[in-house]
């Protein structure tokens, strides 16, 4: 590995990321603040939902947050430069082997997704409070589940954004990442699919599901989660099958 | 020390239709689905191609559209994986040491494949930095890269609103950045006005004079000539022929063809002409003229002139037409024959 053509690769998606901060910002917080809004504050104030599901719903918030955000930080860019355009050329050049081009997107993906689900929470405690039990008891374990999480949203950037033409993106976000997110125990704990038997053993093939309930096992322990070993398992299982397939993808992208 | 490119049996079969200018394979569902249904459509592009450049050489693949020089670059710059065959920059072989290999050139693809996130300057001191320069030595190598390229003016703008043109400078000035011993250029002057052109050979010679090697890939017989020490004709993934742009030219039989007019129309004087050396036929054309087709140009016409004078037929107007890649290229690939 070429360590300097590694981090001047790193240096150019900070450039750009910066540049484009206020849009980035928007894409990442809208959307989830919005519903912290709507089921933390509205439904919950009025009585629809109980006062705990403040607690339960920020884990999930993050989750989804960090999620979007590695997803859409490694897969777009990719889509783009993959295109008749080809804008990766210049990194493919690079004296290093091709994939620590992808290496490299898929650690950029993971820092913004970390920055994301870190940002996140003062924010959306801010909007729910008063009444947002967190307790970080476990502090290390949780930076542990939030790395995986985070790599976890950047690997799936990295396979999809590899396999994804740019006249096919409406199709992978109705398709993949809106079911992942419904069916992702973001806004609901795994637990509470207990009435449906068969789509609560079927969720289990969602990372999604493992990253919440990972973070809802690290940030609200009183609350009924998958045990932190699934969590585990299902974390690295899939990142490494993520990793694999999309380094696999961008090597037929990359080279003909 | 400058590298040389040499090429074994180069083959390219592509299973899917080739990318535009060689450069990837697309994954699609219109791709996927066809998978089983019907045989995979194979293309040829690469049919064998050996080729050995020297250190320091400025070598042309000359040839149409399509008929493997992108693809040919893009094996050598490690972008296509040849599907037999093998190739070596310097003492490195492509596909087994990409990292040395991808040092020691530089590459300016057929269409800009430029940072679009980035400005002019940035494109070049990141590339710079993915070379491992200095700090310094990127900021000064992009200045007067910028400078030499006369985009000074338009350094810090997002190159995303620049003109072809423009867009095509900086693919070359990106290319030369970390000054690399083996520069490809795909068809660079495509797009390129007259005048930028110019500026562009210029360049090309110059950086040719430093020592380095320089491949270029061309359809255009006016450039091959004017830069290159030698030239490959390419057709249909093969090399048909190769050569100094003179053995080349020379190698067609009647390459020259010679236009004339007479002031009045005489058979028994076009009958003479086929007597003069290296004349291969003679052609009567419309308002007394006549086409000769000869081996060479320029010095048939003091005897064409000295025979119509003799002949008492004034001699009006006289146009040489050098071998054209046209001819050149009819007449290594026989297709003329067919047509």
């Amino acid at each position: 590995m070429n360590y300097k053509a590694f981090m001047a690769m790193l240096a150019r998606d900070v450039r750009v990321a910066r540049r484009n901060i206020v849009a980035l910002l928007f894409q990442t917080f809208l959307q989830p603040l919005m519903f912290v809004f709507i089921f933390g504050r509205v439904m919950v104030g009025s009585g629809y939902m109980p006062p705990e599901y403040k607690s339960l719903l920020l884990p999930g918030i993050m989750a989804l947050s960090m999620v979007g955000t590695g997803i859409w930080a490694v897969a777009m860019p990719l889509i783009a430069e993959f295109q008749f355009t080809r804008e990766i050329e210049d990194r493919l050049l690079a004296p290093m082997d091709i994939s620590w081009v992808a290496v490299e997107k898929v650690v950029a993906g993971t820092l913004q997704a970390l920055a994301a689900g870190i940002m996140v929470i003062p924010f959306a405690w801010l909007l729910l409070r008063p009444g947002v039990d967190l307790s970080l008891h476990r502090p290390i374990l949780f930076a542990v589940v939030a790395l995986l999480v985070a790599l976890f949203s950047a690997c799936g950037g990295l396979a999809l954004g590899c396999s994804v033409e740019q006249t096919h993106i409406g199709l992978m976000f109705s398709l993949v990442v809106a079911p992942m997110i419904f069916f992702g125990c973001t806004y609901y704990p795994w637990s509470a699919l207990k009435n449906f038997p068969i789509m609560q053993k079927a969720v289990l093939v969602n990372p999604l599901v493992y990253a919440s309930e990972g973070l809802r096992a690290t940030l609200v322990p009183q609350f009924p989660h998958l045990s932190l070993l699934a969590v585990f398992v299902g974390l690295l299982g899939f990142n490494a099958l993520l990793l694999t397939v999309g380094l696999r993808q961008f090597h037929k992208k990359a080279v003909s | 020390m400058a590298a040389g490119i040499r090429t074994n049996e180069l083959r390219k079969v592509y299973n899917t239709a080739p990318p535009l200018a060689a450069g990837a394979g697309g994954f699609s569902f219109a791709e996927k689905r066809s998978k089983g249904k019907q045989p995979k459509p194979e293309v040829v592009a690469l049919n064998g191609i050996s080729l050995d450049i020297h250190s320091g050489e400025i070598f042309c693949l000359l040839g149409p559209n399509g008929a493997g020089k992108s693809t040919t670059v893009g094996v050598l710059t490690t972008r296509v994986k040849p599907t037999a065959g093998q190739a070596w920059i310097g003492e490195h072989e492509v596909w087994k040491e990409q990292s040395a290999v991808k040092r020691l050139i530089g590459v300016v693809a057929q269409r800009p494949n430029l940072d679009f996130s980035l400005t002019a300057r940035e494109i070049l001191v990141f590339h710079g930095a993915y070379f491992g320069l200095s700090s310094h030595e990127r900021s000064s190598r992009a200045a007067s890269l910028l400078e030499r390229f006369k985009l000074t003016d338009r350094a810090d703008q997002i190159v995303r609103g620049f003109s072809g043109g423009m867009m095509q400078r900086l693919s070359i000035a990106r290319a030369m950045m970390h000054d690399p011993q083996v520069l490809f250029l795909d068809e660079p002057s495509a797009g390129l006005d007259p005048q930028t052109r110019l500026l562009l050979w210029e360049i090309i010679r110059e950086y040719n004079h430093s020592g380095k090697t320089v491949l270029l890939t061309t359809h255009n017989m006016e450039e091959a000539d004017a830069l290159c020490q030698r030239l490959a004709i390419v057709d249909h993934g093969r090399i048909i022929a190769l050569g100094t742009p003179t053995e080349l030219k020379n190698s067609v039989p009647g390459g020259y063809l010679l236009r004339l007019r007479f002031g009045h129309h005489s058979p028994e004087l076009l009958q003479r002409f086929q007597s003069l050396a290296g004349v291969r036929e003679v052609r009567a054309t419309e308002n007394n003229g006549a086409d000769l087709y000869a081996d060479r140009g320029g010095s048939l016409v003091s005897e064409v002139a000295n025979f119509a004078l003799a002949a008492n037929i004034e001699l009006c107007d006289v146009h040489i037409s050098e071998p054209s890649l046209e001819n050149l290229f009819l007449h290594h690939t026989g297709r003329s024959l067919r047509e």
